[in-house]
């Protein structure tokens, strides 16, 4: 089934909300899950599986959160994603926006990464 | 004092659902003493209960070889309370599954009516995290479920009745 940009939002601010406790203003699409949303390791599990209910896909764990890449000799050096990593990670999420994280990519600092924007592309990517 | 707030499986079928019942008394000290003068089953114990028959659901689905715990309780309604002589009859539905986690949707019924609604997550002990102890001692989940009468009522996938696992 192809959803809209618009159902993709509803539908993972939705998500959110129920798994975050967040009010609906607050899920803008900039807003990152962890430093604007307060999501928390556990709360991630929760939003896959609403996820995967809502638009009738699987997830799997290393597509959102590529620990084998960040845990990886060969992609870290000294806490910071090598140039290679980060071209891993760019293959591996085609859907995030790394600008950011490209500008200083310290590994402690990816977790904080994800804004709701990038949910919506990566559902979009999965679901149509 | 055993945690153990499911008297009995009534029903259960590998990695698709099952079905237990609580009974509640008044000399239980949680009854007696929860709300003095109104003794009612604490509903939080209900979410234990059912935590217990869908942990256990989502437990034997991997074969006991992973460490479950409750990790979120996503819904909790309760339509009525549960009185000293009610027999609660729990069911536990798993409704879906990853590698760190599943999550599973449960009722509680009390004399045909609809008595409790809950949504469960449960999450997988990580390793790396916490290590590989046992969350019970050797042999205690079996006797935990021989007491429960699951093995009476248990079958696989297949509809035959379940094997005990080695891991247990």
């Amino acid at each position: 089934m192809a959803y809209t940009d618009e159902e993709i939002f509803q539908k993972v601010r939705e998500a959110l909300e129920d798994a975050l406790g967040v009010d609906e203003d607050e899920v803008t699409p900039d807003a990152t899950l962890v430093g604007d949303l307060g999501a928390e390791s556990i709360d991630f599990l929760d939003i896959v599986f609403k996820l995967e209910k809502s638009f009738d896909i699987q997830i799997p764990r290393e597509e959102l959160w590529p620990e084998d890449i960040l845990t990886n000799s060969t992609y870290v050096d000294d806490g910071k994603v090598t140039a290679q990593g980060l071209e891993e990670l760019k293959r591996r999420m085609p859907w995030a926006d790394l600008s950011n994280f490209e500008e200083n990519p310290r590994v402690q600092d990816f977790g904080n990464l994800l804004t709701v924007q990038d949910m919506c592309s990566y559902v979009k990517a999965k679901a149509n | 004092m055993r945690w153990l707030w499911l008297d009995r499986f009534t029903e259960f079928q590998s990695g698709s659902h099952a079905r237990g019942i609580k009974c509640v008394a008044l000399d239980e000290e949680v009854v007696d003493e929860y709300f003095p003068g109104h003794p009612f089953f604490p509903p939080t114990l209900i979410i234990e209960g059912l935590a217990q028959l869908s942990g256990i659901l989502v437990a034997e689905h991997f074969d006991f070889k992973v460490r479950v715990v409750l990790a979120k309780v996503n819904r909790a309604v309760y339509h009525r309370s549960a009185r000293p002589g009610d027999q609660l009859h729990y069911y536990a539905k798993l409704e879906n599954t990853q590698s760190e986690g599943a999550i599973c949707s449960c009722t509680s019924h009390c004399d045909g009516q609809l008595q409790a609604e809950v949504d469960l997550m449960f999450a997988f002990l990580d390793a790396k995290r916490f290590g590989v102890e046992s969350m019970f001692n050797k042999g205690d989940l079996l006797t935990m479920l021989r007491l429960m009468d699951l093995f009476h009522v248990a079958v696989d996938a297949d509809g035959q009745p379940l094997e005990i696992s080695p891991n247990l």
